[in-house]
């Protein structure tokens, strides 16, 4: 069996003295679409946060392709990696946020070309080229020399997936990339996403759009109070939830 | 009153007063280009976890924005030499001006990196920059293009402020200008003379600035 | 440095001190207290004045603001006397303290007024209140919590500012402490002293800045 593209083995996370994850298992393979749902403050932005260790994890391992990630043991005691080897384990994997983030000092190609520039060490005309198929890929092209602050929410965060997939990573990690949208501009982002995922991207995704988790995914995962409440196909997850929690759940949202 | 006003004394020696100016002007170039770097640095001390750092900075920050300007002066020039450190005048009024610049730089520093969204510094960090990189590319550049009309205000400040380095002779403007009032007793106009210079100098100051801005200025 | 031999040299002169610690509260009080209305009006008239009023008035902030007080004073000293208008160094220092306070609160409370919204005054206007009843009851009260803080700051700056007045032989503080230095010699330790005087004066006065801030404002 190959090695997994990320497992996730007992993760505990803290702030503070609040546990918000007590425990969580999970794996995916390359090409696996993981959709995570569940109600607000289960944990599901701060799962996603501890994979590229924007959030440090008290206890448990995160690995991506078999590397562990922030951490190493040594003597049986868990060690911080130096903060090069995480940029270079940043780096693995891409992240669309929830605002996009975009850096509004650069323009829309120069946004996707920075990772290329700085952290993958491309030549500039080589990363240009690059950019400029990737902004294509999401509908871009013709403004990538215009700025973030130029740009409408749903442009915008074509542009941030855009520079995110640039980097090639092998998993990548959207935090309700819709959520902070115009209604009439959710779809233009839903439909790039669809288009990465039927394209073989291995992708762990957290959205509250319910329809688009059960088009687009293998897996739910429904995240209750920083554990796994349940998990299957979406057809199950769906269709037959086994927890009373969950059936409420998809009884108060959008479907 | 009957005052004959006569420009002429002041007119002759105007080439003095203008190169005063401009002294004045490089001692302030100077000064807040050392200040900036000090703000910088402090206004993420300012920032860090760890406490003794914070609170660190913070006495700074307060000890010289709170004492007059004057007694930092004449305590550099003065009272340092005993130290052993012995300053010409004009490193010396720059060094004060620019530890006194950076107590203010670092406030407008500190503000202007918290009022960004956490969301840029992390955006840097998942495109896999370090984070002194992140800072370098990204979190610094947006702050400074927000600050730069409080930047400018304190650069103005500044270079009014380089008046009193004619209190340990250093020759700029005000400095001349006492001189051409003690040699020509020419009172009235020396004084309107400079001052119109110190004002003129910082409409045209503000102006570039304004522009400079502009040109800075993130597309929207 | 000689710890005991400077405590010794400022409790020997604690006298003289103490009529420059005077003098500088009294410089500085003064000017604050005489330049805050005159500021006030000046910010009124730049906000709501006729067009000519509104020309002068800019004129005269502009150039105040625009020339170091340094400068001003200086030309203060100077000018004042020989126009016929006899003033001690004291009265003179204190006038151009005062100017310069003016031209500052007088921006402070014209910014003020500009940041309170339109529907403000339509709001008054719409329950019956005249320009004045408007005015008093409902900007100024907005205002004057927005100018707070930067009144203090502008009254810490005239501290600072008030040890210029050294320059044209006004004993406070500063000078007070200089003539000690002439002779003990003690350079380092005095200008010390003076400095964490100043210092503890404004940090003082910032502190109660704060904890009136904290009193008036209003829960959100
Ligand atoms: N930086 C933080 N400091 C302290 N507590 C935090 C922090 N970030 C998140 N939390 C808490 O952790 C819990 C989980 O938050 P998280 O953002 O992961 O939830 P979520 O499932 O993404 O919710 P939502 O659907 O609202 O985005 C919440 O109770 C939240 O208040
Ligand atoms: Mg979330």
């Amino acid at each position: 069996m190959t090695i997994p593209v990320l497992e996730i083995t007992n993760l505990h996370k803290k702030f503070g003295e609040v546990e918000v994850l007590k425990g969580i298992d999970l794996t995916m393979q390359s090409g696996n679409v993981v959709s995570l749902i569940g109600s607000s403050g289960s944990g599901k932005t701060t799962l996603l946060r501890c994979v590229n260790l924007l959030e440090d994890y008290e206890d448990g391992v995160v690995a991506v392709e078999g590397e562990q990630i922030g951490y190493k043991q040594h003597k049986g005691r868990r060690i911080r990696l130096k903060e090069r080897e995480i940029a270079r384990q940043r780096a693995m994997t891409g992240m669309a946020f929830q605002h996009f983030n975009l850096f509004p000092h650069m323009s829309a190609i120069h946004n996707v070309m920075l990772g290329l520039i700085k952290t993958r060490k491309t030549p500039k005309d080589e990363a240009y080229a690059a950019a400029e198929g990737w902004l294509d890929r999401v509908g871009m092209k013709n403004w990538k020399d215009h700025y973030p602050g130029q740009l409408s929410g749903g442009q915008q965060q074509r542009v941030a997936i855009a520079r995110a997939i640039a980097m090639n990573p092998v998993l990548m990690l959207f935090d309700e990339v819709t959520s902070a949208l115009d209604p009439e501009l959710v779809s233009e982002v839903l439909a790039v996403v669809k288009d990465l995922a039927s394209d073989g991207m291995t992708m762990l995704l957290v959205t509250h759009e319910m329809q688009f988790a059960h088009d687009v995914s293998d897996t739910v995962v429904f995240m209750q109070d920083g554990r796994i409440g349940e998990q299957g196909p979406p057809e199950q997850l769906f269709h037959n939830p086994k927890s009373e929690r969950l059936a409420a759940f998809l009884k108060n949202s959008k479907f | 009153m009957d005052y004959d006003f006569n420009f002429a004394a002041v007119w002759r020696d105007f080439d003095i007063l203008l190169s005063g100016l401009g002294l004045g002007l490089v001692l302030a170039v100077i000064s807040i280009a050392i200040g900036c770097l000090i703000g910088l640095c402090l206004a993420f001390a300012m920032l860090s976890k760890k406490r003794s750092i914070r609170w660190a900075a913070t006495v700074y920050v307060s000890v010289f924005r709170n004492t007059p300007i004057l007694v930092l002066i004449l305590f550099t020039f003065f009272a340092l030499p005993e130290f052993g450190i012995n300053l010409g005048k004009i490193e010396s009024f720059i060094v004060t001006l620019s530890v006194y610049s950076g107590a203010y730089l670092t406030e407008v520093f500190r503000s202007g990196l918290v009022s960004l969204p956490p969301g840029l510094r992390e955006a840097g960090l998942t495109v896999g920059l370090t984070e002194f990189r992140t800072k370098i590319l990204i979190t610094i550049p947006v702050m400074f293009r927000r600050v730069l009309p409080a930047l400018g205000n304190n650069f103005i400040s500044l270079f009014k402020d380089t008046s009193l380095a004619a209190v340990i002779a250093v020759p700029e403007l005000t400095f001349y200008a006492r001189k051409i009032n003690v040699e020509t007793f020419r009172v009235i106009e020396t004084w309107l003379v400079a001052s119109l210079m110190y004002v003129i100098a910082c409409s045209i100051i503000a102006a570039i600035l304004r522009r400079t801005e502009n040109r800075l200025a993130i597309p929207k | 440095m000689d710890i005991m031999q400077a405590l010794d040299a400022i409790w020997s002169a604690r006298w003289p001190l103490l009529d420059g610690f005077g003098n500088t509260i009294l410089i500085s009080a003064v000017s604050i207290l005489l330049g805050t209305p005159l500021g006030v009006g000046v910010g009124l008239i730049l906000s709501y004045g006729n067009r000519v009023l509104r020309f002068i008035v800019r004129l005269y902030s502009d150039f105040l603001r625009g020339t170091p007080v340094f400068v001003l004073i200086l030309a203060c000293f100077y000018i004042l006397s020989i126009v016929g208008i006899q003033l001690s160094a004291f009265q003179a220092g204190v006038f151009a303290l005062t100017l310069f306070c003016s031209s500052h609160v007088g921006e402070i409370v014209q910014g003020a007024l500009k940041t309170i919204p339109k529907g403000q005054t339509e709001a008054a206007k719409s329950v019956g209140l005249t320009f004045f009843g408007t005015f008093f009851s409902v900007l100024l009260p907005q205002a004057l919590r927005m100018i707070l803080p930067t009144w203090v700051t502008t009254a810490t700056e005239i501290v600072k500012a008030s040890t210029l007045l050294s320059v044209i032989g006004v004993v406070e503080l500063l000078l007070a402490t200089q003539q000690v230095i002439s002779r003990t010699y003690l350079s380092l330790e005095l200008y010390f002293f003076a400095g964490l005087v100043f210092f503890l004066i404004n940090f003082a006065i910032e502190k109660a800045g704060r904890f009136v801030e904290r009193k008036v404002s209003l829960p959100n």
